[in-house]
């Protein structure tokens, strides 16, 4: 044998210069797609169950933060729908704990107030209960309010007449009443037929409509609503003016301001319903409960993220354990691999590259079925379905965090993995 | 093309097992070399040591001008990708692959681009014979056409050397010789083919043969060929 160290032909140092000039080529991003992808394409069953898991975990996340979205914003649209600029005036308690009243110049009072567009009012009878005919037991009231009001008040508290007809001029001074929505439920009276009639205080009213609910102003729900007039003359709900007998106080006053006074009008709401006793009047804006509603339904999501979260997790682990299960199943591949010239940092690339695609793949197909479930749902309930781009955005880039974390430690075996050894095995 | 000097290869270490005590040889280009010995004599070492699948415990290897234990793992890969082409006893081809794409994927990491592998994987399955199966995939090959697809695959980067481990070890007599015969047409053609093998009568029909055992050569063997 001749030593080819002691001296190297010029040719052979040409040689090793050009191979050690020239060290592994990088594949195209082609190609590495390819050849990442051949353990998805050949395994499909099993890349698809291990995606699965990551599907569920994403879709929960984009389905959760879709509705919470989507109900917040049909929420939102109701609350824009019937304005943020109802007020409302009640009666309070005064200082000693005495059930207060309201003056019975409260109404014009407030509605001299510049920045007031309209007034409503009604006059709770406590001394008169509703029922459906005079032989229901006296007791059995229902839960039911009997209130005087106003003949504007459905447009006030923005609601409207569902069936039949609301109080007008004339029907105010007769006894005529118009059921709010859960009252007419409460009464069992569906549908509004000439001739039908509840007993109101030891008298058979008629009834002239019923209301669709009020969101803002659910007391009225719960009402039979008769004219002032009729309060004063069948139900003896009066008061006193002068010395001279008149209709009854208001209990509750509505008022929708100008949209950018409200707060001026809230502030001097109570003074002006009863400038002898401010202090007994409770003032309140009816869309706050509504908004504060949303950011309660915001609130519970966290239960339903957590859940998604573990979701993620356990198809993490399912992950990770498909692509160890890959690299020991696909060792001659590997020599192969390296035979043809691979490096180990390709062969990393490689595994990492198909853990990432297989979460991603997961992660696509659960955003698509969260947003699918979102919609679906949003428009059983009527909402616009509104995906916030945190959430699908959020998915794929937990996803693509997922693959690669359960990816690097089968990525880092694999590259590991010797060529020997691998193309040993049969 | 290949040197290799006084090469040993040392397996674990309580008790160390020596799988090569001292190999010498060179290769050179245009030669077609039967490696032969018994199982256990160290053969598919020396050529995992010859294609640089391993590292040497002493002596050098020298592949294609380049002593291979001066290069990294990128530099060794690299090595391999132009310079060395395997086959394989089991193939190692890939299933869902057809046989163009299983050669292409020969010069896949030698940094060639897609059309050109394909162009020149076509060209080598024509050398091979198989130009008409090369929209087959292995499941529907013969195991002789298969190894073929496997040798066309080595020969696709035109290395300076074909390492061939039991190539005919899988197949019947007649696919065997046809391999046999198909590795003679391509080292007639100029390239340089080692064969492993256990076979002494496959061996005896290739022009140098060189005897394992026990870790060492003990016979190297140069038969003139008749001239036809």
């Amino acid at each position: 044998m001749r030593r080819s160290e002691a001296k190297p032909s010029p040719a052979t140092v040409e040689a090793a210069a050009l191979n050690v000039a020239s060290p592994a080529a990088r594949l195209s991003t082609r190609d590495l797609a390819r050849v990442a992808s051949v353990g998805l394409r050949t395994r499909r069953l099993r890349a698809g169950l291990s995606a699965l898991g990551i599907a569920i975990g994403v879709a929960s996340i984009v389905a959760v933060l879709g509705l919470s979205s989507s109900s917040q914003a049909g929420l939102l649209a109701e609350i824009d729908r019937l304005g943020t600029n109802l007020l409302t005036a009640k009666k309070g308690q005064s200082l000693t704990g005495a059930e207060a009243q309201l003056p019975l110049t409260a109404v014009p009072m407030v509605d001299r107030v510049d920045a007031v567009e309209q007034v409503a009012d009604t006059g709770t009878v406590d001394d008169a209960d509703a029922y459906r005919n005079p032989f229901i037991p006296v007791a059995a009231t229902s839960g039911l309010a009997v209130q005087a009001a106003s003949l504007n008040l459905p447009g006030v508290i923005g609601t409207e007449v569902a069936q039949g007809e609301f109080l007008n001029a004339a029907t105010a001074r007769e006894p005529v009443a118009v059921l709010g929505a859960a009252a007419a439920q409460r009464l069992g009276i569906d549908r509004v037929y000439p001739g039908e009639r509840i007993w109101v205080g030891g008298q058979w009213f008629y009834v002239a409509g019923i209301l669709e609910p009020a969101e803002l102003a659910e007391e009225i729900d719960a009402s039979v609503l008769v004219g002032y007039a009729a309060a004063r003359r069948y139900l003896g709900y009066a008061g006193v003016s002068e010395g001279e007998p008149t209709i009854g106080p208001p209990s509750t006053i509505y008022v929708r301001a100008q949209t950018d006074e409200v707060e001026e009008v809230q502030s001097v709401l109570a003074r002006t319903a009863n400038p002898e006793a401010p202090n007994e009047v409770d003032v309140s804006q009816p869309s706050d409960a509504l908004t504060a509603r949303a950011a309660a339904e915001s609130a519970l999501n966290g239960l339903f993220l957590g859940l998604g979260a573990v979701a993620l997790l356990v198809g993490a682990v399912g992950v990770a354990n498909i692509m160890i299960i890959s690299v020991l199943e696909r060792r001659s591949e590997i020599g192969l691999r390296r035979a043809l010239g691979a490096t180990r940092a390709q062969i990393r690339t490689q595994f990492l590259v198909e853990a990432v695609m297989l979460a991603v793949s997961g992660g696509a197909a659960g955003v698509v079925a969260g947003v699918a479930a979102t919609v679906v749902y949003a428009s059983t309930r009527g909402w616009s379905a509104v995906i916030p781009p945190e959430a699908w955005a959020g998915g794929i880039v937990a996803a693509v965090t997922i693959g690669a974390f359960a990816g690097l430690a089968p990525a880092i075996r694999a590259a590991s993995v010797s060529p020997t050894e691998a193309l040993r095995t049969v | 093309m290949l040197e290799l000097d006084a090469v040993t290869k040392v397996y674990g270490s309580e008790p160390p097992v020596a799988a090569l005590r001292g190999v010498g040889m060179t290769i050179r280009g245009g030669e077609l070399v039967a490696i032969v010995g018994p199982s256990g004599s160290g053969k598919t070492t020396l050529l995992q040591i010859m294609g640089t699948l391993d590292r040497p415990t002493s002596g050098t290897v020298r592949v294609d001008g380049a002593d291979a234990a001066r290069l990294d793992d990128g530099e060794l890969a690299a090595l391999r990708s132009r310079s060395i082409g395997f086959v394989f006893q089991q193939f190692f081809l890939a299933e869902h692959q057809t046989s163009l794409d299983n050669v292409a994927d020969g010069l896949l990491y030698a940094g060639v681009a897609v059309d050109a592998r394909r162009a020149r994987a076509s060209a080598a399955l024509d050398a091979v014979g198989l130009a008409d199966r090369e929209s087959f995939r292995p499941n529907k090959l013969s195991g002789g056409q298969r190894q073929r697809v496997a040798i066309a695959r080595a020969l696709v980067g035109e290395p300076a050397i074909v390492l061939a481990d039991e190539p005919t070890g899988n197949l019947d007599s007649a696919s065997g010789a046809a391999i046999l015969e198909l590795l003679e047409g391509l080292n007639d053609a100029g390239a340089t083919i080692v064969v492993i093998t256990h076979d002494r009568d496959l061996a005896a029909q290739l022009p140098r043969q060189v005897e394992m055992l026990d870790g060492r050569v003990v016979r190297d063997a140069t038969v003139l060929r008749p001239l036809l």
